[in-house]
């Protein structure tokens, strides 16, 4: 401690945050948090074990039983088990940041001057990467275990729209990770939405073998909206409807869950 | 006159039943160093958290060079620089890591961000340890650390809570040094510390703190007058307390606070001079009190304690952690 420190100023950036620094600000946090990932990869072994693992099962599981045989179920499950593996995974972001905040580094975020949303978005930003390994093991598995998609392009696309509807899932567990007291609170809040949400939907059974009030819910689960959108895409089969109603779906999960979790983390503040 | 570099009036925080900040008033220069003095759960850190922005005040108002807390939040935020009782940078990162987030969030050029580290790591003397992850730090250098992280956007005020407690007596000293330095080139720095020396040595002014209110506010001399320069402790039997107290009242001119011990009762009195102390052991004799023990001492925050409030700083703290409801749980 030699040097002479530098003389204060007073700031020369203004205060208003402007939506491209909020932006660069959301890319910083979001690297750190990727920085973080690199640190301990340990924390991937949810996207990296559960895709393989439900795949492996469910397919041999429910394979013969609902379908005949394993590889006449896999166009039906794949898709399905896409949206389930990857959307549970979006609950992790929630117990992450919750962690995240108990930690002093939060308290130097809030005293700095920038935009509030930029600690909660550049974390959900971070959590994408999770989301692109547990979409693609899925689908490696279900083509190592002979799952022949009739449209390439439109698999990468189902698989791009699974990413941004458990990203915007995420804000729901953002929500709960800033207004709950604990992390393992949250993680039993989002198990207990979560749980009903994906199995009561069309991801793992044909809707029509279900009694009348479970095919109600089921066919208004969003849930299903997102899985029959996948199955149409990667058939070659459009599924424009679905895939309109999942992304207005993803829309307004964001457009309500963005607002009130950045609200609850500046209650915090 | 200059806009004062803190101005709070009434500051009110309650957590539950704890009435945690209970009518702060602060003004404090610019360009000079501030103490707040106080025991664990005074109020401390929860009035730097009020003015820092990171907690909104129940009642009561602040403003950091004329802008208010509450209704300007983003502007104190460009004004200020916070470093915590606990390191608030990053374990899982490097230093230089941590330093160019921090730079980059405040605007930086990825360029400029990784030079300012650096810098500031060069200044801290933590360059050899730049790119180890923070889980290998001492605490010393954690709280190094940590003030470089609050100092990336040169603020005029920088909030230091405890920037010493834990710190083995060379790294006090350093940053000691550090704080003195930052004030020599215009910054303005408000620190809470436990101990009075620390504020003895590093603040212009000091305001003592007690169960959420201002008990003192003055230079240092000026509280250490209105303790006395030393303190006389005198243990005795239980059963010659009121006797020895007698003696001491009538030798020294000071009503004394006793603590009791397990084996007799500790019994203090402010001592302008020395001269008289050398009287109240004859006198204690003749009076039949058996000294137990016998000792002059500085005038300790516990003295500073006994005179302004009349309990001592251990039971101000025994007492704020026996309220239910501490201010941690509450913000949990």
């Amino acid at each position: 401690m030699t040097a002479t420190l530098t003389a204060p100023g007073l700031p020369t950036a203004h205060p208003v945050t402007s939506l491209l620094t909020t932006a660069q600000q959301s890319l910083t946090m979001a690297r750190r948090g990727l920085i973080k990932v690199r640190r301990t990869p340990e924390q991937l072994i949810d996207v990296t074990v559960q895709p393989i693992l439900f795949t492996l099962m469910f397919a041999y599981l429910f394979g013969g039983a609902i379908a005949g045989d394993v590889t006449s179920y896999l166009p039906t499950l794949i898709p399905g088990i896409l949206v389930q593996t990857v959307i549970t995974t979006s609950t992790v972001t929630g117990v992450q940041l919750r962690e995240d905040m108990d930690k002093g580094v939060f308290d130097r975020f809030r005293s700095l001057p920038i935009a509030r949303i930029a600690p909660l978005a550049g974390a959900l930003m971070a959590d994408v990467l999770r989301y692109v390994i547990a979409t693609t093991l899925t689908i490696v598995m279900g083509l190592i275990m002979g799952w022949r998609p009739a449209s390439a392009t439109g698999t990468i696309a189902g698989a791009l729209l699974v990413i941004v509807c458990a990203w915007s899932m995420s804000w729901i567990f953002a929500f709960f990770g800033v207004i709950a007291r604990s992390a393992s609170s949250v993680q039993g809040i989002s198990f207990l939405i979560l749980f009903p949400l994906t199995f009561l939907s069309n991801a793992f059974v044909p809707a029509d073998t279900l009694p009348t009030w479970l095919r109600a819910f089921v066919n208004v689960n969003p849930v299903s909206h997102v899985v029959t959108a996948v199955r149409s895409l990667a058939a070659g089969t459009g599924g424009g409807s679905d895939v309109a109603l999942a992304l207005l779906g993803a829309a307004a999960v964001v457009a309500v869950f963005a607002p009130l979790a950045v609200r609850g983390y500046m209650r915090k503040a | 006159m200059n806009t004062p570099a803190i101005e709070a009036q009434g500051l009110v925080k309650v957590f539950g039943s704890n009435r945690a900040v209970d009518g702060v008033d602060l003004t404090v220069e610019a360009g000079s160093v501030y103490g707040v003095l106080g025991p664990n759960g005074a109020g401390k850190t929860t009035t730097i958290r009020m003015l820092a922005t990171l907690l909104r005040p129940d009642a009561g108002s602040a403003r950091i060079f004329g802008h208010d807390v509450v209704r300007d939040p983003q502007t104190v935020r460009s004004l200020i620089g916070v470093t915590g009782q606990y390191a608030s940078v990053d374990e899982t990162l490097s230093a230089t890591e941590n330093l160019v987030v921090f730079g980059r969030l405040l605007g930086l050029s990825p360029r400029a961000a990784r030079r300012k580290a650096a810098a500031l790591l060069d200044e801290f003397a933590l360059t050899e340890a730049a790119r180890k992850p923070l889980k290998s730090f001492s605490g010393g250098m954690r709280r190094r650390l940590d003030l470089a992280a609050s100092l990336i956007s040169q603020p005029p005020l920088i909030f230091l809570d405890e920037p010493t407690t834990g710190l083995d007596p060379r790294t006090r000293n350093q940053m000691w040094d550090t704080v003195r330095r930052l004030v020599a080139d215009g910054s303005t720095v408000l620190l809470t510390s436990q101990y009075l020396d620390e504020a003895d040595q590093l603040a212009d002014r000091i305001a003592v703190i007690d169960r959420g209110t201002v008990v003192a506010e003055g230079t240092a001399d000026e509280l250490k007058a209105s303790v006395g320069h030393q303190s006389l402790q005198v243990t005795v039997a239980r059963g010659d307390a009121d006797r020895a107290r007698g003696v001491l009242l009538d030798a020294l001119g000071h009503e004394a606070a006793s603590t009791p011990l397990t084996q007799g009762v500790r019994l203090t009195v402010p001592v302008e001079r020395s001269g008289p102390v050398t009287d109240v052991l004859v006198r204690l004799h003749q009076a039949g009190v058996e000294v137990l023990e016998l000792a002059l001492a500085k005038p300790s925050l516990d003295e500073v304690f006994l005179t302004l409030t009349g309990h001592t700083a251990t039971a101000a703290e025994a007492s704020a952690s026996a309220t239910p409801t501490s201010p941690e749980k509450v913000l949990a």
